[in-house]
């Protein structure tokens, strides 16, 4: 093992270490790559009298810099604010009325209320605001507790069937699971509920049976439905005349509807959002609402 | 001179061993150093809770599923994600969080304070199949979970492989582990008055999967997704954020 040995064939020297015949050459870290390592440790030595490095005991350094990144977001939260501001605090403050009638306010609240809406109602009622079954369609103008923003915004605060104290309740009983109709009770008044948004479907096949269902409708669902079956805004009672449904329209969905019930639940947003932002939402809501596409 | 000192460190066996262990353990300091200040930058939330014995059951089915490597649970210091999600992580949030579980892969949102954002039903039917409720979704089907009964005669040994951790477990929860676990997705039976004893009045006490005759591993899941962010409000302590605290369990 002869030191300072030089590979014929790239000229250079060899450590000295030999397996087998192998030979290990000596050769040693490219310069660019050795100065580039120099520099960076430089640089890491220097960041650390700028910023939060090293632990000391019961505290550490906290660097020339001053940096902490849970003031850095909250400055940065606070700047988000005052650049909002302007027409935040107007959301905030002002009626509904002025805000529905200054355009320009408006445009703001449907590019700032798509946003929110994506992030937070559209799992549920989708992007569009369209609904799906067990989601009501927000874009149409039948309501189930009222298209105005005051009462929009208080479905929104409190939800509904929440744990909120000011929640709202729609509570459709189980009539056929709890045993307050009889099975054919249940497909008689089904049936009725039916024929009143489908006339054709009275033919003289089903008239016995859409009679008995107007019977059990006057004694059992009229209190909260109405006397129409127009439905009730004060308890969310939907209108059942109407080709709009949450749940579905067809036979075997109003079978279902009445024997388990309904008690659909949307969360309160009391605690998520600003008053502002609730207010935003309601606005752009209502918009939806009021047939904008 | 560079040569010089390279020929002299490959050529001795036992110093160049101990420059690469030297090199190596810089690493180490760099995750070892900040533990010895953590009672400096944990913060204190007297007012919370562990998770109950089914919370722990969806956190393990949460962790089997891998549902972590598209879902982050930690809100980052950013604007854009505290104005989305309401107010960055604290540790403290995750100090019962025992293997934590925040990621940093999100092929969904974070889900650090999703609980209390939908419905029972909504997580549910989400479950089952995104598609149903969020037609672009990418996220993969879990129907199973829905007709899978939940495992609990091993959810004492569970609580108590925290408690040894130093979650503060009492031997009272962990030995009505199972109890518990049923009378939390049981809200009319005999056991549901004990897991508010023991957790707290305002633990939710639901038939989370909307079946309540059968304890599922969905139960499981979807009262830890509930629980998500709700277990303390430290977060909403001393923020410019203007969210208000949901009421924090217990
Ligand atoms: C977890 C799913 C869910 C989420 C998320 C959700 N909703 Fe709802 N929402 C519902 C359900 C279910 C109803 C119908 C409740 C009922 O049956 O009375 C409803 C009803 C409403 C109504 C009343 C409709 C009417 O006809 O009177 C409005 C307005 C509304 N939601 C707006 C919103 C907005 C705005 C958001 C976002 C901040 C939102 N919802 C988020 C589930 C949800
Ligand atoms: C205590 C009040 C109450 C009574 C009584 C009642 N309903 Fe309802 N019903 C509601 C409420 C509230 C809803 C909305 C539930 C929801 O969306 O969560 C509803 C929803 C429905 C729906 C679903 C509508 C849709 O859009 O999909 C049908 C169908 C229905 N009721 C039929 C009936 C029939 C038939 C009866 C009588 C047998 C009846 N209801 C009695 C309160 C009542
Ligand atoms: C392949 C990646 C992937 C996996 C694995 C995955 N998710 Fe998701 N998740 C998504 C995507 C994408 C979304 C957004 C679209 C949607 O709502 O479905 C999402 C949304 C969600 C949401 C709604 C969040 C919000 O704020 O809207 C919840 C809750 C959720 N996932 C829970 C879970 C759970 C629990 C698991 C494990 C059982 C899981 N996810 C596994 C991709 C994934």
């Amino acid at each position: 093992m002869e030191v300072n040995e030089r590979d014929p064939v790239t000229g250079r020297e060899t450590t000295g270490h030999e397996w087998n015949g192998i030979k290990e050459l000596d050769t040693p870290v490219p310069r660019g790559v050795l100065m580039f390592l120099i520099v960076t440790h430089i640089w890491a030595i220097a960041w650390w009298f700028f910023v939060p490095a090293w632990p000391l005991g019961t505290t550490y350094t906290k660097g020339l810099l001053g940096v902490d990144q849970r003031t850095t977001v909250e400055e940065r939260v606070v700047e988000g604010q005052q650049e909002r501001s302007v027409w935040m605090t107007r959301l905030e403050s002002e009626s509904y009325d002025a805000i529905l009638a200054d355009e320009a306010l408006m445009q703001t609240v449907r590019g700032t209320g798509r946003q929110l809406f994506g992030d937070n109602c559209a799992a549920c009622h989708g992007r569009d605001g369209r609904g799906r079954a067990g989601y009501p369609d927000l874009t149409d103008d039948d309501w189930l507790w009222g298209g105005g923003p005051e009462l929009i915004e208080q479905t929104l605060r409190y939800g509904i069937n929440t744990a909120h104290p000011d929640t709202r309740i729609a509570q459709m009983p189980a009539f056929g699971r709890d045993g307050m109709l009889e099975r054919d009770q249940v497909r008689s008044v089904a049936a009725y509920v039916y024929s009143l948004s489908n006339p054709d479907y009275s033919t003289d096949e089903n008239l016995e049976r859409i009679e008995a269902g107007r019977d059990v409708f006057a004694t059992t669902c009229a209190a909260c439905h109405g006397e129409n079956a127009e439905g009730k805004l004060e308890i969310g009672a939907p209108n059942l005349t109407d080709a709009r449904w949450v749940y579905g329209g067809d036979l075997q969905t109003i079978i279902a509807s009445v024997h388990g019930g309904r008690q659909g639940h949307m969360p309160t947003w009391d605690e998520r959002m600003t008053d502002a932002e609730i207010r935003t939402l309601a606005l752009y809501v209502h918009d939806l609402g009021t047939g904008q596409p | 001179m560079p040569e010089l000192f390279h020929r002299k460190l490959e050529r001795s066996a036992i110093g160049f061993v101990l420059a690469i262990i030297a090199a190596a353990s810089v690493g180490g300091i760099v995750e070892i150093a900040p533990l010895f200040t953590i009672d400096e930058t944990v913060e204190e939330a007297p007012d919370m809770r562990v998770y109950t014995p089914l919370e722990l059951a969806g956190r393990n089915i949460y962790v089997r599923e891998g549902c972590y490597a598209c879902h982050s649970q930690m809100i980052r210091t950013l604007r854009d994600e505290v104005e989305r999600y309401g107010p960055y992580s604290r540790a403290v949030e995750s100090q019962y969080d025992r293997p934590m579980l925040w990621g940093s892969k999100r092929t969904g949102p974070d889900l650090a304070r999703v609980g209390g954002k939908y419905s029972d039903f909504w997580h549910v039917a989400h479950l089952i199949n995104p598609r149903d409720v969020v037609p672009e979704s990418n996220m993969p089907a879990y129907a199973f979970l829905a007709r899978t009964e939940l495992r609990t005669n091993d959810l004492g040994e569970h609580l108590a492989a925290q408690q040894a951790l130093g979650v503060p477990y009492t031997d009272e929860m962990v030995a009505n582990a199972a109890r518990d676990a049923y009378g939390q997705a049981f809200p009319d039976s005999e056991a549901a008055s004990g897991v508010s004893e023991r957790y707290g009045e305002a633990t939710s006490v639901s038939a989370f999967d909307g079946v309540a005759t059968r304890l599922t591993e969905m139960d499981a899941l979807v009262a830890y997704l509930q629980v998500l962010g709700r277990l303390t409000d430290a977060a909403f302590r001393d923020t410019a954020a203007t969210e208000q605290a949901p009421d924090a369990e217990d």
